[in-house]
């Protein structure tokens, strides 16, 4: 078997996959974090909150009525989708010409709120949720071509190939709406002057409805994703999307794909770091927004003021 | 000041008629009663120093000062209490002072951003005939690359192909070189013989005269003259006091 620091090759395929795996779960959290940043001014606190509710209304939809993972992954984002249109109507569309700070303290009131009830509903200890049969094996790669050696092999768990095709789809299909179509032109545009927009005979505040409705969606869908991978726990989500947040400050709030790209470039450092000094993979995400903080404030793509 | 009922025997059906509109920003009252009326088909000024208020009228017409009082009626009916995107989808566009170039759009997604509200508009290919610069320029990746003129130029076509027939348009030469002054001149002359109805905000006096079938000038959020046409000889040293041109 080829090793490389004693450690056979195989584990840095599965670590370089682990990481493209967080990446995706960053790509599609980060996204919805800045369709939301830029539409509503809003830093939707509550977004880990919401993913981790999408993966417990997976667990639900499964244990209670028997819905499967295929059928949650299309209701999922359609619940939670509905129930951001109900919080932005009922809730933050009065905070809208206040500071973010307003707008942060709300869905972090919101976080605390959903999670509690959680907590006391499902308690702390983790749920399980069984990833559907197709999705549950491995896929045997033999690594000979890279490593010139016929018995190197490679176990790729299937759902965690699922979770990065799926993530670059969703990701891929936002970009080309936001970036590509007419609705996603009326999108830029009311972000960046909302008041001209609407004198064009577009109805924004609809548009900053449904913009948040789409973003809790991906949050949901996210948490889907997530069901089957982790035993789900209420914190599930704010353990997450402490990262997710560096990851956009890194990022940058300016550009769909900078965030993309940021938000998988930063798994696979991560994972890299795993492989190279395990206790630092916890720490090298914010270790790199502090240096980008510094140097680039605006992030790696944002555009400067 | 000329009776409304007077000028509407003389000329077309009043499609924009104001009374006593007031306009607050927060704390601060900004019109005082203005009225003015617009016919169908005519090219109306609203002149005045910086500060006057012309702005502020043309943004209450179309809904963008929320706080206002008074009486705004579109071919008579009453706009006073309603929100900008409604007040645009019955037949009223804005060219604002800024431009409002969008950054993040490109030259022709900027054109299309403006949905067409009614039949009446201006095709493509005639926005291009009219406004050739903006065709060849028509990929440019940001809308806000274009020069000046060619911004204005953008955010005058962008809504002449919604059908809107009632046009708003804040210092549409403000900054701009003499030739495309001219240009813009004849594309209002353009617009005014399709039937367009037009008011029209200027500091350029003569540009504006030139073009004007009736004159108001504006100080101090209220109106305090009316020109028309065939007595800007006999009015121009008042109007020079006025504007202090
Ligand atoms: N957003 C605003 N908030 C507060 N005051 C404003 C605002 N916009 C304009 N004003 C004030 O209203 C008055 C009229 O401005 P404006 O309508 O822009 O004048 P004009 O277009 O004739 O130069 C000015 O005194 C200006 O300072
Ligand atoms: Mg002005």
């Amino acid at each position: 078997m080829t090793t490389i620091f004693d450690l056979p090759v195989s584990y840095f395929g599965l670590q370089f996959l682990i990481g493209l795996q967080n990446g995706a779960f960053y790509a599609l959290l980060s996204l919805g974090l800045a369709v939301i940043f830029g539409m509503l001014n809003v830093i939707n606190f509550a977004h880990g909150a919401q993913y981790m509710m999408g993966a417990f209304l997976a667990w639900l939809l499964l244990d209670i009525a028997g819905i499967s993972y295929w059928w949650a992954l299309l209701l999922v984002p359609l619940i939670m989708g509905l129930l951001g249109v109900v919080i932005e109507r009922a809730f933050l569309r009065w905070l809208y010409d206040l500071d973010h700070l307003y707008g942060l303290l709300l869905t972090f009131g919101l976080v605390l709120i959903i999670e509690g009830l959680f907590v006391s509903v499902f308690g702390s200890s983790g749920l399980p949720y069984e990833k559907p049969q197709a999705l549950a094996g491995a896929q045997r790669i033999p690594l000979a071509m890279i490593t010139g050696n016929e018995r190197d092999m490679m176990m790729i768990p299937l759902y965690r190939l699922w979770i990065v095709a799926v993530s670059i789809v969703c990701c891929f299909g936002t970009w080309y709406a936001i970036e590509r179509t007419r609705l996603g032109s009326y999108l830029r545009a009311a972000t960046e002057n909302p008041a001209l927009v609407r004198s064009f005979g577009i109805n924004v505040s609809v548009l900053i409805t449904l913009t948040y409705g789409f973003g809790v969606a991906l949050a949901g869908f996210a948490g889907v994703l997530a069901a089957g991978v982790q035993a789900l726990t209420p914190h599930m989500g704010s353990n997450l999307i402490i990262v997710v947040f560096a990851v956009v400050v890194i990022g940058g709030m300016g550009s769909i794909l900078g965030s993309i790209i940021t938000s998988f470039g930063l798994g696979i450092v991560e994972a890299l770091a795993r492989i190279a000094y395990p206790e630092a993979s916890g720490v090298v995400v914010f270790a790199i927004m502090i240096v980008v903080l510094l140097m680039r404030p605006a992030g790696l793509f944002g555009r400067e003021n | 000041m000329a009776d409304s009922a007077e000028i509407n025997a003389s000329r077309g059906d009043t499609v924009l008629q104001i009374q006593g509109l007031q306009a607050f920003y927060g704390e601060s009252h900004i019109l005082h009663g203005v009225g003015l009326d617009v016919c169908e088909g005519e090219v109306v000024t609203l002149l005045g120093r910086n500060g006057a208020g012309k702005t502020t009228t043309l943004k209450s017409i179309i809904g963008m000062v929320s706080q206002r009082e008074g009486s705004i009626r579109y071919r008579g009916q009453e706009t006073i209490g309603l929100k900008s995107n409604r007040i645009a989808r019955i037949g009223i566009a804005l060219c604002p002072e800024e431009r409002g170039i969008f950054s993040s759009l490109t030259v022709e997604e900027n054109l299309y951003l403006p949905p067409v509200i009614a039949e009446g508009g201006l095709s493509i290919a005639e926005l291009y005939q009219l406004f050739p610069n903006l065709e060849e320029r028509r990929h440019t990746r940001q809308g806000t690359r274009l020069s000046g003129g060619e911004q204005q130029m953008l955010a005058i076509a962008r809504i002449l192909r919604t059908g809107a027939r009632l046009l708003l348009l804040d210092e549409p030469t403000e900054g701009l070189a003499p030739v495309i002054v001219q240009q813009i001149g004849r594309v209002i002359e353009t617009l005014k013989a399709r039937g367009f109805t037009i008011l029209l905000v200027e500091q350029n006096f003569h540009f504006a005269s030139a073009l004007a079938d009736r004159n108001y000038v504006m100080e101090d959020g209220k109106i305090v003259a009316v020109v028309q046409r065939n007595e800007l000889r006999e009015k121009e040293a008042l109007l020079q006091e006025y504007l202090g041109v």
